[in-house]
Parts: C-alpha cells; sequence; structure tokens
C-alpha cells in the first residue's frame, strides 16, 4: 500500500488513497489546532428513497449511530462525550454525511468508532421509535415554517411530488410511520459500502497515519457495489405557475421563485455560477438584494441560490416580506431577471463577482471542517486533487457573453414557478 | 500616540494591547497560519442601554452604520471588501455591538477606513432610516414566524422585571414604528466614541505596521464621553413566574430560566459546568458555538427528554453577559407529548441536580468537552479576534485566555453549590408555547 501525494507547488494538495475496498481516503495535514476533522461522506442520500417512502434516508441520519452490533446506543453516546466529540449526521439529496472533530490524541478511536456506526449499525426498534417521534416533530415544525412550506411547495411544483428532488427530504407523517427497523437496514445494506464512501480527514494529522487508521478500521469492509441513480427532470413549464400557501397565523410571507437548472458538470456552470452571484449573491444579494433589501426595504433577507448538481437542481430566489408587499417583491424579482435576461450583466459585475469568489477562496479553506467539506465536493463532482488551484482559472475564463447566455438559458419571468407561504390569501399572477 | 499598556502571551501568540490617546483599545495578533486578517470593532452598547420608547435603537443603529459614511457615500459601500473576497457582517445583543471583516491580509488597511469611517463619521441620511425601518421590522416578523423565537422573548420579559435585558434586542414593534432619525443619530454619536470601543485585529499581519495604520486612521478621532449609565439592578426574585403563549401552530416548546451570574463573577464557570452535565457543553463563543452541536448524548436532560421520547430536541444556553443575565433550558415536545409531562421530567432532573450536584465522573466529562470546545472555536482568526473583542466589551479580554484555567479549577463542590443556589425554583420562569389549535 503506498500513499499517494500531490506535489503541487501551490494549493492544498491533498492526497487521495483508494483502499482495495473501495473506499476513497483523502488526507490533508493542517497544524492550525491540535484537532482533527473526519468528513464521512456516503453516497446514500434522500435520491435513494424506495419510491412512496420519501424520509428513508434522513431516517437512517437519525438513526444510524443508535447502536451498532458491538456497541449500544448508550455506549457510542457516552464514548462520543467523554471525548467532547459531537457527531453530526446529515443527508442531502444526494449523500448522507457524517462529521465530527476531535482532539488528534482520539484521533484512532474516533475514526474506529464511527467505522462501527458505519458499517455496522443495527437499528433497534427501540430506538427507531423514539427518534420517529423525533423525526415526526420536525415535519410538522417545517409544516408551521413559511420558509420550508415555501421550498417545499416550490420544489414539488418545479419536480412533481413523487421525484427524488420533488418530495419531502424529511417524508411525511404517513411515510415516516411506515418506515421500520427492517426499512433502515434494507436502506443501510443496499446503499452504504465502501465504494459509496469517501472519507475527508483534514487536521494535525500526517497522511500515512491517516491512511493506516482508515485501513485498519475499514478494510475488513467488504466491496460491494454501489447503486446509481438516472434521475429525469421534468421538461420546463409551458408558462408561468403560481401557487399562494396561506398561513394565517405568521408574521410573514417567504417567497420561493425559481427554474430547473443544470447539473454540476455542464460546461455552463461557471458561467452559471457567477450569473447567480451577480443576479442574488454579491455583497447584500447582487441585484435583487439591491432592488428588493437596499432601494425599496422591502425584506431583511433576499437572495437566490444555484444547485447544479448530478441532476439540475433549481436556480431559486427567496425573500421574506410583509404580506402587503407580495406582490410588489414578485414584480420586482420579475423585473431583475428581465433585465438580467435582456442585457446581462456589466463588464464592472462580472469582474466584482470573480473578484469575490476568487478572494473567498483563502477563507472558505481556513478551517479544517471547511477543507474537508471543500474536498468532499471536489470528490463528488470529480473535480480533481488540484481543484483549488484551477477554480480561479475557470472563473476568470468566463466571458461576459457566457454569463449573459445563462441567463438566458436559465431564467424566464414569465415560465417561472412561483410559491408563497405566509400571511397572505391573493391571488398572484 | 499610541502607548503600549499590556503585552500577554496568549495561546500560540502574543496579544498586544495598546491605548489610542483619544481613548481607543486596539488589541493585535499575529497569526500567520492563513493568509487572511480579520477587523473587529466592538462597541459598549446593546439593547441594555436602551430607555423605553427606544427599544431597538441599538440594533437599529447597526443597521445605519451600513448605510454610507462622509467618505463613503452609500453607492461605495459594497465592493471595498468584496474586492478582496472579503466577508463583514455586524450583530447587536444585549451588552455589545460589533462589526467584523474577513479577507485577504492586503485589504487590512480598507477594514481599518471602513471601521474609522463607522465610528467617526456616518451619514444618517432620513431617507435611508426610513428604508432601513421597514427592513428591521421585516426581520422583527421573521422572527416572529418561528414559535422558539417568540417564546424566549417572552420569558425573558418574564425572567426580568426591571433589568433592561429584559426587552428583546431587535426592540418592540411600536418602538421601530415610530423612533425618529434623530433618536437614531443622537444614540449613534453618544456611544460611538473611541473611549466605549475595542478594536481587534489578527491575521497574517505584521503587528508593528498594523498599530501604525491604526493611529493613522483612528488617531484624529475626537474623544467623547458616553457619560452616565443608567442602569437598574435586578431585584431578587421570590417566586417562581410562568408564562404561556397560546397562538396556532403545530409544536409544542418548553423553555426554563434561571438567573445565572454575570460572565466575570466566580459562579459562572461551575455553572457552564453544570450546564454541560445537563445538556452538553457549548463553549462560549457566541459568533461560532451555534453552528456546532454540542456533544449531548450522554448529557442528562438529554437522556431524560430527547431518549425517553418526550421531546425532539433539548438545548442550554448560558453565555457570558456584563450582567447577570439567565441560563436557559428549551426543549421541543414531541408530536402528542403534554407539556405537563415534559415539564415534570425537566424539572424532576434540574430538582435532582440542585439536591445531588454531580458525579465526579460527570465533572471530569463535562472539563474534557470545554476543553475540546475551547479548541475547536478557535479555529479560525475570525473566531480567535471575536472572542478577544466580546471578552473585553463584556468584562476584560485577558478573561478569554483565563477560561481553560477557570473551568479546570473548578470543584464537584462549587456545581453543586451552584445547582442548589442557582436552580432553586423561586428563582426559576417557566415558559410554554401551547398550540392553540392542539
Amino acid at each position: 500500500m503506498t500513499v499517494v501525494h500531490t506535489t503541487g507547488a501551490r494549493g492544498l494538495a491533498p492526497s487521495r488513497e483508494v483502499l482495495a475496498n473501495g473506499l476513497t481516503v483523502i488526507c490533508k495535514r493542517t497544524t492550525v489546532t491540535p484537532a482533527v476533522t473526519i468528513n464521512a461522506s456516503i453516497r446514500a442520500g434522500a435520491v435513494f428513497d424506495p419510491p412512496g417512502l420519501s424520509g428513508v434516508a434522513h431516517f437512517v441520519s437519525k438513526t444510524i449511530d443508535r447502536g451498532t452490533t458491538t456497541r449500544s446506543a448508550d455506549q457510542i453516546a457516552e464514548e462520543l462525550d467523554n471525548r467532547g466529540v459531537p457527531l453530526a449526521a446529515a443527508v442531502t439529496r444526494q449523500v448522507l454525511s457524517l462529521t465530527c472533530t476531535c482532539l488528534v490524541e482520539d484521533f484512532e478511536a474516533v475514526l474506529e468508532q464511527l467505522a462501527d456506526i458505519i458499517r455496522q449499525p443495527v437499528f433497534p426498534d427501540a430506538e427507531v421509535d423514539s427518534r420517529r417521534r423525533e423525526v415526526t416533530t420536525l415535519i410538522r415544525q417545517d409544516e408551521d415554517n413559511p420558509a420550508a412550506v415555501a421550498v417545499d411547495g416550490l420544489m414539488e411544483t418545479l419536480y412533481g411530488y413523487e421525484h427524488p428532488y420533488g418530495r419531502r427530504l424529511r417524508g411525511t407523517v404517513e411515510t415516516v410511520e411506515r418506515i421500520d427497523s427492517a426499512v433502515l437496514r434494507a436502506f443501510h445494506q443496499a446503499h452504504v459500502s465502501p465504494g459509496a464512501l469517501s472519507l475527508a480527514i483534514v487536521g494535525d494529522v500526517v497522511p500515512q497515519r491517516a491512511v493506516e487508521a482508515c485501513s485498519a478500521a475499514f478494510l475488513s469492509w467488504p466491496a460491494s457495489p454501489a447503486p446509481a441513480i438516472d434521475i429525469e427532470v421534468p421538461a420546463p413549464p409551458g408558462g408561468r405557475r403560481t401557487r399562494v400557501i396561506p398561513m394565517m397565523n405568521k408574521a410573514q410571507t417567504d417567497i420561493a421563485y425559481g427554474f430547473t437548472a443544470i447539473t454540476r458538470n455542464d460546461p455552463a456552470y461557471y458561467a452559471y455560477w457567477l450569473m447567480n452571484h451577480i443576479m442574488g449573491q454579491y455583497s447584500m444579494g447582487g441585484r435583487l438584494g439591491d432592488s428588493i433589501r437596499e432601494r425599496q426595504g422591502m425584506a431583511y433577507y433576499v437572495y437566490s441560490s444555484l444547485d447544479a448538481n448530478v441532476a439540475p437542481g433549481p436556480l431559486m430566489v427567496r425573500a421574506g416580506v410583509s404580506a402587503a408587499n407580495v406582490e410588489r417583491a414578485v414584480a420586482s424579482i420579475d423585473a431583475e431577471l428581465t433585465s438580467l435576461v435582456t442585457d446581462g450583466p456589466t463588464e464592472q459585475e462580472l469582474v466584482e463577482s470573480k473578484q469575490y469568489l476568487i478572494g473567498s477562496l483563502p477563507r472558505t479553506l481556513e478551517t479544517n471542517a471547511g477543507i474537508a467539506a471543500f474536498l468532499q465536493t471536489a470528490e463528488f463532482f470529480g473535480l480533481g486533487l488540484d481543484y483549488d488551484v484551477r477554480v480561479p482559472g475557470l472563473l476568470q475564463a468566463v466571458t461576459r457573453d457566457e454569463v449573459h447566455e445563462a441567463a438566458r438559458r436559465a431564467v424566464d419571468p414569465s415560465k417561472a414557478t412561483v410559491v408563497v407561504a405566509g400571511p397572505y390569501d391573493g391571488s398572484l399572477s | 500616540m499610541a502607548t503600549g499598556v499590556e503585552e500577554q502571551a496568549g495561546g500560540t501568540s502574543t496579544v498586544r494591547e495598546h491605548m489610542l490617546d483619544n481613548g481607543l483599545r486596539v488589541l493585535i495578533q499575529e497569526v500567520h497560519t492563513a493568509p487572511l486578517a480579520t477587523v473587529w470593532a466592538w462597541y459598549r452598547v446593546g439593547s441594555k442601554d436602551e430607555a423605553p420608547g427606544l427599544t431597538g435603537v441599538s440594533h437599529w443603529v447597526e443597521h445605519m452604520n451600513f448605510r454610507g459614511s462622509t467618505n463613503i457615500p452609500r453607492e461605495k459601500v459594497k465592493g471595498i471588501i468584496e474586492q478582496f473576497g472579503g466577508y463583514w457582517n455586524g450583530y447587536t445583543w444585549i451588552d455589545q455591538t460589533t462589526y467584523t471583516e474577513t479577507a485577504t491580509r492586503d485589504a487590512l488597511d480598507h477594514m481599518l477606513f471602513i471601521e474609522s469611517e463607522r465610528m467617526g463619521s456616518c451619514l444618517y441620511d432620513p431617507a435611508d432610516c426610513e428604508s432601513e425601518r421597514t427592513i428591521i421590522i421585516s426581520e422583527l416578523q421573521g422572527g416572529e414566524n418561528d414559535p422558539d423565537t417568540l417564546l424566549d422573548q417572552e420569558l425573558t420579559a418574564t425572567a426580568f422585571r426591571a433589568h433592561t435585558y429584559r426587552h428583546p434586542t431587535i426592540g418592540w414593534l411600536s418602538d421601530l414604528q415610530t423612533m425618529t432619525r434623530d433618536d437614531l443619530y443622537g444614540h449613534y454619536r453618544r456611544f460611538y466614541v473611541p473611549s466605549n470601543a475595542t478594536l481587534v485585529i489578527v491575521g497574517d499581519i505584521d503587528a508593528d505596521a498594523a498599530m501604525r495604520d491604526v493611529e493613522t486612521r483612528f488617531g484624529g478621532i475626537p474623544s467623547g464621553e458616553v457619560g452616565r449609565r443608567a442602569q437598574t439592578k435586578e431585584p431578587q426574585q421570590l417566586g417562581q413566574r410562568r408564562v404561556t403563549l397560546s397562538k396556532s401552530g403545530t409544536t409544542a416548546y418548553l423553555k426554563i430560566a434561571h438567573h445565572a451570574p454575570a460572565g466575570h463573577e466566580a459562579e459562572f464557570f461551575p455553572l457552564l459546568v453544570l450546564d454541560a452535565v445537563l445538556t452538553g457543553a457549548k463553549g462560549v463563543n457566541l459568533w461560532a458555538s451555534f453552528r456546532t452541536p454540542p456533544p449531548q448524548r450522554s448529557a442528562r436532560l438529554y437522556q431524560a427528554l430527547v431518549n425517553t421520547g418526550l421531546a425532539s430536541g433539548v438545548s442550554g444556553s448560558i453565555v457570558p453577559t456584563q450582567e447577570p443575565f439567565v441560563y436557559t433550558i428549551s426543549a421541543t415536545a414531541t408530536e402528542g407529548t403534554p407539556l405537563e409531562r415534559l415539564e415534570q421530567a425537566a424539572v424532576a432532573e434540574i430538582d435532582r441536580v440542585a439536591r445531588e450536584g454531580i458525579t465526579p465522573q460527570e465533572l471530569t466529562k463535562a472539563k474534557t468537552q470545554l476543553r475540546a470546545r475551547l479548541v475547536f472555536e478557535n479555529d479560525s482568526i475570525t473566531n480567535i479576534a471575536h472572542q478577544l473583542g466580546y471578552f473585553a466589551t463584556i468584562a476584560r479580554w485577558q478573561d478569554f485566555h483565563a477560561m481553560s484555567g477557570r473551568i479546570e479549577s473548578v470543584t464537584l463542590e462549587q456545581v453543586s453549590q451552584v445547582a442548589t443556589r442557582r436552580l432553586s425554583p423561586v428563582s426559576r420562569t417557566i415558559g410554554w408555547f401551547s398550540p392553540a389549535d392542539e
């Protein structure tokens, strides 16, 4: 076994090793604090929920660390807490992740425990039942939260209620009721395997030590095929769709306005990234922030986000406004988007956004957790070990015409999907 | 000219403290781990410094201080830090208002320029004041969408009868609707004077050169005095209080507050340990701690409330403050769990620890957790600088470095005493958010 060191003169230059069973280990040594961040990323996100049973991957994230074949839930809790290590389990559409930071002296012990949790959870019935109450409560809280209701509503409308991107990540009260220990075990069996797992280890350990620890903890785990999934995205709508979800007990209305966009590996990704940044990110929310917050004083938050992923995720505009300003805010979003589509960005906007995004890299990569997240993204999308070094050039190469083209391709207010949730029961056009 | 007042070894490098002739305290620490620099400008003014009718003024002033100054026209505010890939922000809480920039190190002088302008010459254009009024009301209403925020506000207002910690930092709606531009400007001019501020610089910089830049940028700002700060002390609470919010919603919430010691008091540290035993260690970094969940699976209240299925989550909040604030325990009832039952289980644990104290094993575990937390929450120059400025504002910056030693020296006896004294039912306030359609 050899550890391959990338010898880039600049940049993170992490090392990467694929173990014999297919597990990927990415390491970066830093010496800022006597701590190590371990970020385990498993390609077992909510897109793999069985049809008609949304919420399984999320439920797995809530129960995977509640007992293994060798440790009870209490033992796991006691061991982690005794070392001051919080283990965060989270799930996105694509990925189930387990992340923690520990002191260097605890690294091997914590990694061994993490391996136990990832490899052989048992999902005990009693734990599953009490976590079900927690998950149900989280779902009920979402149902009372205009921001969550608006975003869920947008995703459902854009992709369809049963689509891997359209259904709710946490499931519904009804589906969660049907998820039991057997369902969780089957999901784990099918989707959590060495080939689906990558470990990013960032902190004051040398790569050799990290790889040896990973080998000791994971190498006896037999390889098994990691299933892939094709996600079809519905054709864009023929016209504008609006949906109003009145929540008259609330103080403020949330707007979610969007389109389906592109995949992360689309060649136009960097133009889209800059387009989104100019539209709703730069400084206090880009053009949208300038108009809706700064000039019109209508909202505390307004911004846009782009989720270019395995499948084309959404390009989404979000704002929280008073019910009296819903129509005005939506009209302002329409106006700003139309102007970006019609005229494209200005040269100055493009320069500023490039400067910002390139200049912000050292900040993104300052902490162990920041580096680990960055390395996992690069690994997930196959961007390469030198991605941090290449990003500036990739952004610099984007022209104003390309950003303008991205806006024309992605944005069309006449075909936008607009969802409004809050103390508003008017009719939007 | 600037005078070096004190130097102290702190962690891996030295903090240098200077006081300008106009009274501005400057703390500089070189940290050469990334090509970055951070600046935090702190003011000893927060919502506790607000009189009735003007609640929320400190926070609104914070907003106005991003709206242009004599040498930074409003439309030029954005871009100065962004061109260096930088991040900027500010926040206001009960004791403090603070502003920060973190960017590549070559942006340092730009950051100092912005902060010197902010201290000396913000504009308060009347139209901008009006536009900010509606933004802040939107911020308030966004917060009110969250039952937990609403309950926290009501609980604090019930726990405090007299002290100005009782009103929310964002202010009461009617004050936000009626405050004038002159109210805002008057508050700004009174509290934004060098002697009421601490400037913190941390990062990949040369401390001597940075100090010269500070002298150039801030030396000319006239000194000023805040004047007398009237401050009512909270009288001792003599019996349990209770508040119940009844509003439509899907979920029930419980909060239990007890009066807590200030950050500089000896009792603060045993209470920090006690909280780690009850709900898991959070550390003491208001800027960073909430971003990472505490290690709490084996904590007493987690076991009693979450593992039993009564609550979907439990948390404790003990934060160093200038004056005695509250220690708050919050829990979210699971679907179908009556608040009475959740409260009963929580109070039983609180009463038990007040009666019996904690075990030696729990003390060791809590200290280990807090020690790890202090490492984790100082992993960036932004966090290090935040902590220096935070403690300089609510107590003394040296208290930040003394933190780990004071935690290590906490004894079982001290935890037992603080539990008995602080968690007594007479100093307790219980809050319920009970969904009306339940």
